[in-house]
């Protein structure tokens, strides 16, 4: 397993700064079951990044970097944009696209893995923002579902250009204004999740980042599925605080009103048949491997008693 | 009077020239080359450990080629780098100070790195400037981080660099080993342990 390479040379071992010896000591690489509960108890595998205070991107990086299945045999694609400035603070591999063009390095990849490292599991994740996946990207996007491409897109949606200064994009809600966009959204926000669905996704997801446990499941999901049967898309509504005029507190407040039942983030999911057996077997197997993990710490604990 | 271009240690200012635009090429297997003349490698073994003896704070800087325990090849590297690095600190004089600083990889580091503890291809002048290096030796860098490392710390700092390449050399350093194997750092340390003693050190 490639997670085995990732040790420091003993004789450097103590020059080495105290966060890539936490990396090698106390990360999750290869931890089996692992999840957005060991933040906090583990080495993350996200240093200091540089997004602005309280931006629930930032949470969202954590919650999916704690939840990938297979971090050490997982390559990330990323693109122009606010993820473009944490990935290089990631402690996964990543791919830096041009802007728009990831979901084709993504299939080039993929494919290219395959053949380099036959019957082992590689896992390819795409995670962009929704100018590179909806409208610069849009033609790269479809044509790696059409093709039933075998990995995850993940679109961080905050519905326009943050970091540039606010220009409209495609998932932009209807009547918005943006500080460049003075005339407001003139047409509905792209159904990209109905897309998706209608395009070969087999496992489509839409919603927000408040609930960690929620993120974890949806990200495992849709890694398990784009691994076994075709491509995935998650679209995470995480907005931009600063564009829409919200202080860094109000962040997870925005999630939480923008998720309610008839809000444009309202939790939506498709998943297909072939998906759903995918699934329902998986869920039996950890369902299987945490009875089996309790009833070891139970034995312990009794031998340690006698 | 040659017209050779010769690299020197700076401060050469801002972009310094590439020294294969200016002519430099790399040693051929067994060379090495000074300040962009082709020498025997034993020559430039000399020099090398001249620099380290006689500079007050001489530096290795291992990168993850070496740091990191990937293969076995690695891990003999480090165990010499380490070696060498006691080596030197055993043969300088109390009122020099050894380092071996990492540079554990290559992204950059925000807010920025701390430079007490390690060295950025991206900023390396900053650990240069803050540790007062005067002399110091890459190894186990990637080919275009460290040939940016070489030109930035020539362009902005008066440190004698020094190369342990593993694969062709650096035009930019101005000493340059090529094909680096532990038993080639091994020899580098038996020239400062052979050269202890006879190298006067820095003036205060």
């Amino acid at each position: 397993m490639s997670k085995e390479r990732i040790k420091i040379a003993p004789e450097m071992f103590d020059i080495m700064p105290s966060e890539y010896q936490d990396l090698v000591d106390r990360a999750t690489y290869g931890k089996e079951g692992r999840g957005w509960k060991d933040i906090g108890t583990s080495k993350e595998l996200i240093e200091e990044h540089s997004l602005c205070a309280g931006c629930p991107e930032s949470m969202a990086f954590r919650y999916i970097l704690a939840s990938l299945p297979a971090p050490e045999d997982t390559v990330m694609v990323g693109s122009t944009g606010c993820t473009s400035l944490v990935f290089p603070h990631v402690g996964v591999h990543n791919i830096h696209s041009l802007f728009g063009n990831q979901n084709a390095i993504a299939s080039g990849l993929k494919r290219a893995l395959s053949v380099r490292f036959p019957g082992q599991v590689k896992d390819v994740v795409v995670l962009a923002g929704d100018g590179a996946t909806v409208d610069i990207g849009l033609d790269m996007t479809l044509q790696a579902w059409f093709r039933q491409e075998k990995f995850t897109t993940i679109c961080f949606d905050n519905e326009l250009y943050a970091n540039t200064g606010g220009q409209e994009s495609g998932l932009m809600q209807k009547g918005f204004v943006a500080k460049m966009a003075p005339v407001g959204k003139t047409f509905e926000k792209v159904k990209l999740p109905e897309i998706a669905r209608e395009s070969g996704c087999h496992y489509v997801v839409n919603c927000t980042v408040s609930k960690p446990n929620l993120v974890e499941k949806v990200i495992k999901n849709a890694i398990h599925v784009a691994r076994e049967i075709g491509p995935t898309y998650l679209q995470l509504y995480t907005p931009c605080i600063l564009e829409i005029g919200k202080n860094s507190m109000e962040g997870l407040q925005e999630m939480r009103d923008s998720e309610k039942p008839t809000e444009r983030f309202a939790y939506k999911e498709y998943v297909s048949d072939e998906a759903k057996e995918l699934l329902t077997e998986l869920a039996a197997k950890e369902k299987e491997r945490k009875a089996a993990a309790k009833k070891q710490l139970a034995e312990k604990q009794l031998a340690g008693k006698a | 009077m040659s017209t050779m271009y010769e690299v020197l240690p700076g401060p050469e200012h801002f972009l310094p020239p590439a020294a294969a635009s200016m002519g430099v090429r790399l040693p051929d297997p067994g060379q090495a080359h000074i300040h962009g003349k082709i020498v025997n490698e034993d020559e430039a073994m000399e020099v090398a450990a001249r620099q380290f003896l006689s500079a007050k704070v001489p530096t290795i800087f291992p990168g993850p080629l070496v740091l990191w325990a990937w293969n076995e090849k690695a891990a003999k590297k480090a165990t010499a780098i380490r070696h060498l690095y006691e080596t030197i600190k055993e043969s300088v004089t109390p009122s020099q100070q050894a380092m071996l600083i990492p540079m554990p990889d290559y992204r950059p580091k925000y807010p920025k790195i701390n430079p007490e503890i390690e060295i950025n291809p991206n900023h390396p002048n900053l650990t240069i400037w803050h540790n007062k290096i005067d002399a110091c030796m890459f190894v186990g860098v990637h080919c275009h981080q460290a040939n940016l490392s070489l030109k930035i710390i020539r362009g902005g700092t008066y440190c004698y660099t020094m190369a342990m390449c593993a694969q062709a050399g650096h035009e930019d350093a101005m000493v340059s080993f090529r094909d680096a194997t532990a038993d080639k750092i091994m020899r580098l340390a038996d020239w400062v342990k052979k050269l202890k003693g006879s190298v006067a050190p820095p003036k205060d």
